[in-house]
């Protein structure tokens, strides 16, 4: 039988709410894997609302792996500097490591961005509602836009809470006298702070436009999209400050 | 040219384009620029060692501290935005998509966005040669404290920093196509291209990516460290108690305590990867015009796509090859030195199953090979000669002699910057009925071929006796003071003339370029004949049903099968 190209349907974007074309549900097709070549059991349509969370999250994945290794060059240059003294005129072996004691208020800070962890989680998961998108998808008003708001907003609020207590923490370090510049340690304790802070800022930049986008994308495939990955954002910057909080407290 | 590019490009001729295809072509145009600019660069540089007393037109004479900055430049240019920017991201824009059966790349938003901060580190980094002070003069590799202190030499300052701010924003930009990368090879592959089916370009394309994910993330963070020691009074990288022309440094407090080995293992963690970025895709290249212009099946695919996932591991775990004189541990020495020899195999192997492929294919090859066969037949060769000399220089104790000697600049011009710039002339004339729907002159490619190869032979191959001798690098003159190395100046006057010669040749290339652009013979749908789906006309609904590289199992109509045909006999 000659091959045939003939241009399916799956390709013509839709602009409207959502109306026609495949809900977005999750679930997998079960079954089609068998008699040709779709060894990955990619569904037919290949256009679906799963593939598009999976390209997004993808993405994220990617670009989370390339700021891990960002991470770990800090870290790497952290226990260099650490392990490296000098010798002094009689040939002993001097650290020149002043190790710092982390101000207690970055326990709190550490409870309140786990919480806030929390907090997005559930906000991530009412996007998934099945009951609430199916609403949303056939245009009867957006339930799960209503019930993930307050959540992304007391997520962003504990964001920005956590930074002021870096912020706290960064005074209370300098009434002390430890500046930036102060000794070799210092320099980590604020570079790293600092560039997970800045990293923090900018998922509360993230989680801003996942309000907005919230009320102002049509399609409820991409409002899903922009939570779940602003969520997978937010968890993975959580881990990262649990890892560089134990560097900081016992490996000092 | 096929009805889709056509519709294609008049789409999509924007500035600010999403269209993977233009923004491909104007990555190869970025890097046309860069390669321009990098030899004009060299060629100053090769006829200042041998006639250092002469007065450029438009410069005057070059100080010796001039001498570095085009050192400096030449090298950012070529390994940054030649080596990494035209097989990465521009044959990776304009065919990748192509190549696994999808329309577009998974963000497309993102590649456009890549390409104009490349474009802008571009201009940043060109920048750095009309600030006061001048560019930068302490190499592509920019160790510290040279680099750490602005006052350490002209150029260090201003020009030092535009250097870093530009090779921050290419670090970002690259990070951002690599994750564009890799998602679309994960997630857009048509329905039966699994990944045991993918031509071994896209198998390149998907480890480089991955490589440049870990590497330049890490060049980022030394980028980020190394500005921070510059101008935010930390240590990191400089050593307390300095003295710079007689003065002692107090910007960095007293108890800074840095050391140049950080810069130098951060830097080299992403440097060597760095290498393997430019030349794998080279590698996957070469499997596949060899496959097609042999007109025979790749030498054992599955080995192929082994060695390239063995070579992208091992590049992360030999850094250390490049500080065996730097004061490091000597075991630690010991042990790169071993991983260095270790990766040697899955490159051996390569090699073996690009020379078994010739000679298997040897009664069935095109005659008289085309030019894009020519060019990878050259690679072939450079990769054979520069990469003999690399466990050479694996061995430390060889190394202590011929560390930044000549016989090292011989070695990676060789297997770098030749093999790697022959697989792109290859990979431009294999592509260019793609990119324009026409081919380029026969004739002329051929001259270009053999004359770029003589010349190439004939710059590089000499440096080995040069470095052998013990001619250092970076050396402006060779001689003045002293005349240890005035023996050399005979064998560096001809490399100058061969270096000449060899640019020369390349003007046959942008001959080439401009005029098939224009009027040169329209290349029909499939003119080498190849399999890959990059060649299929009009794909709306790509289905593949078997591998990438069917040739030469019927001998009846036509002796290879494209990878979505269904039936044999028919296309």
């Amino acid at each position: 039988m000659p091959a045939t190209f003939t241009r399916t349907p799956t390709d013509i974007e839709r602009k409207d709410p959502g109306i026609g074309g495949k809900p977005p549900v999750d679930r997998r097709p079960t079954g089609g894997g068998g008699g040709d070549d779709n060894w990955d059991n990619h569904p037919q349509g290949r256009r679906g609302p799963r593939e598009l969370l999976t390209r997004y999250r993808l993405g994220l994945f990617f670009a989370l792996a390339g700021d891990l290794m960002f991470f770990i060059a800090l870290v790497g240059a952290f226990f260099v500097r650490q392990n490296a003294g000098h010798f002094d005129p009689r040939d002993n072996y001097v650290s020149d490591w002043h190790p710092l004691a982390v101000p207690p208020i970055l326990w709190i800070n550490t409870a309140v961005l786990l919480l806030s962890s929390g907090t997005i989680e559930i906000a991530r998961r009412h996007l998934f509602h099945e009951v609430d998108v199916m609403e949303e998808w056939l245009g009867l008003g957006r339930p799960a836009v209503r019930r993930a708001s307050p959540w992304l907003i007391a997520t962003a609020l504990l964001g920005a809470l956590f930074i002021d207590g870096q912020w706290i923490a960064w005074q209370q370090l300098e009434s002390q006298g430890l500046f930036f510049a102060s000794n070799q340690n210092s320099h980590f304790f604020y570079l790293i702070t600092a560039t997970h802070g800045i990293h923090l800022v900018l998922g509360i930049i993230a989680l801003a436009v996942a309000l907005c986008a919230l009320f102002l994308l049509r399609r409820v495939e991409m409002r899903q999209v922009v939570v779940d990955c602003t969520a997978w954002y937010w968890h993975t910057m959580g881990i990262f400050w649990v890892f560089l909080f134990f560097l900081l407290t016992c490996f000092q | 040219m096929s009805l889709q590019l056509q519709q294609t490009m008049q789409r999509r001729r924007g500035l600010f384009t999403t269209d993977h295809r233009t923004i491909g072509i104007r990555y190869l145009l970025l890097s046309l620029l860069a390669v321009a600019i990098g030899t004009v660069l060299s060629l100053f540089m090769r006829i200042h060692i041998v006639s250092p007393d002469l007065k450029l037109p438009l410069f005057g004479q070059i100080p010796p501290e001039g001498y570095l900055a085009l050192v400096t430049m030449h090298g950012t240019l070529m390994v940054f935005f030649v080596l990494t920017t035209a097989p990465v991201n521009g044959f990776a824009s304009l065919i990748l998509p192509a190549q696994i059966g999808a329309q577009r790349m998974a963000f497309p938003l993102l590649n456009a966005i890549a390409f104009w901060l490349t474009t802008l580190s571009l201009a940043v980094l060109l920048g750095a040669f009309f600030v006061p002070g001048g560019a930068p003069i302490s190499g592509w590799t920019n160790y510290p404290p040279l680099s750490a202190i602005a006052a350490a030499g002209p150029g260090q300052a201003t020009g030092m920093d535009l250097w870093l701010v530009s090779i921050g924003i290419f670090c970002f930009a690259s990070i951002l196509s690599a994750i564009n990368m890799l998602t679309t090879i994960v997630s857009k592959r048509c329905q039966g291209m699994t990944l045991l089916r993918m031509p071994l370009t896209v198998w390149s394309w998907l480890v480089t990516a991955v490589l440049i994910l870990f590497a330049f993330s890490i060049l980022f963070a030394a980028v980020v460290l190394l500005l921070s020691d510059r101008h935010l009074a930390t240590g990191f990288f400089v050593p307390t108690g300095e003295v710079i022309n007689g003065l002692l440094l107090d910007n960095a407090n007293p108890h800074a305590n840095g050391s140049p080995m950080l810069w130098l293992h951060l830097f080299w963690f992403f440097g060597h990867p760095e290498v393997y970025i430019a030349v794998l895709p080279a590698m996957g290249l070469t499997s596949s015009l060899l496959a097609n212009f042999t007109r025979r099946p790749v030498f054992g695919y599955r080995f192929m796509v082994t060695t390239t996932l063995l070579i992208g591991v091992f590049g992360l775990l030999v850094w250390g090859h490049h500080m065996f004189v730097s004061g490091m541990n000597p075991y630690a020495g010991t042990a790169f030195a071993l991983m260095t020899m270790a990766i040697a195999i899955p490159s051996s192997g390569k090699v073996l199953g690009w020379l078994a492929m010739l000679l298997r294919g040897r009664d069935s090859r095109v005659h008289p090979l085309p030019t894009p066969m020519l060019f990878t037949l050259g690679f072939l060769s450079f990769f054979i000669a520069g990469g003999l000399t690399g466990p050479i220089l694996a061995q430390p104790i060889l190394d202590a002699y011929l560390h930044n000697t000549y016989f090292v600049v011989a070695h990676f011009h060789l297997i770098m910057a030749m093999a790697g710039a022959f697989s792109l002339f290859a990979a431009v004339y294999y592509w260019f009925p793609l990119m324009t729907g026409r081919l380029m002159n026969e004739t002329l490619g051929k001259w270009h071929f053999w004359l770029s190869l003589i010349g190439a032979y004939g710059t590089f191959f000499p440096m080995h006796f040069a470095g052998l001798a013990g001619q250092p690098r970076h050396y402006a003159q060779l001689a003045g003071s002293t005349s240890t190395l005035s023996s050399l100046i005979p064998l560096q006057t001809g490399i100058t003339h061969s270096a000449l010669f060899l640019a020369g040749a390349q003007l046959l290339f942008l001959i080439n370029l401009a005029w098939s652009a224009r009027r040169g013979q329209p290349a029909g749908e499939n003119p080498w004949q190849a399999t890959t789906l990059e060649w299929a006309s009009d794909l709306a609904e790509c289905k593949v049903v078997r591998g990438p590289y069917e040739y030469g199992f019927h001998t009846n109509t036509q002796d290879f099968v494209m990878q979505y045909a269904v039936e044999p006999e028919e296309e």
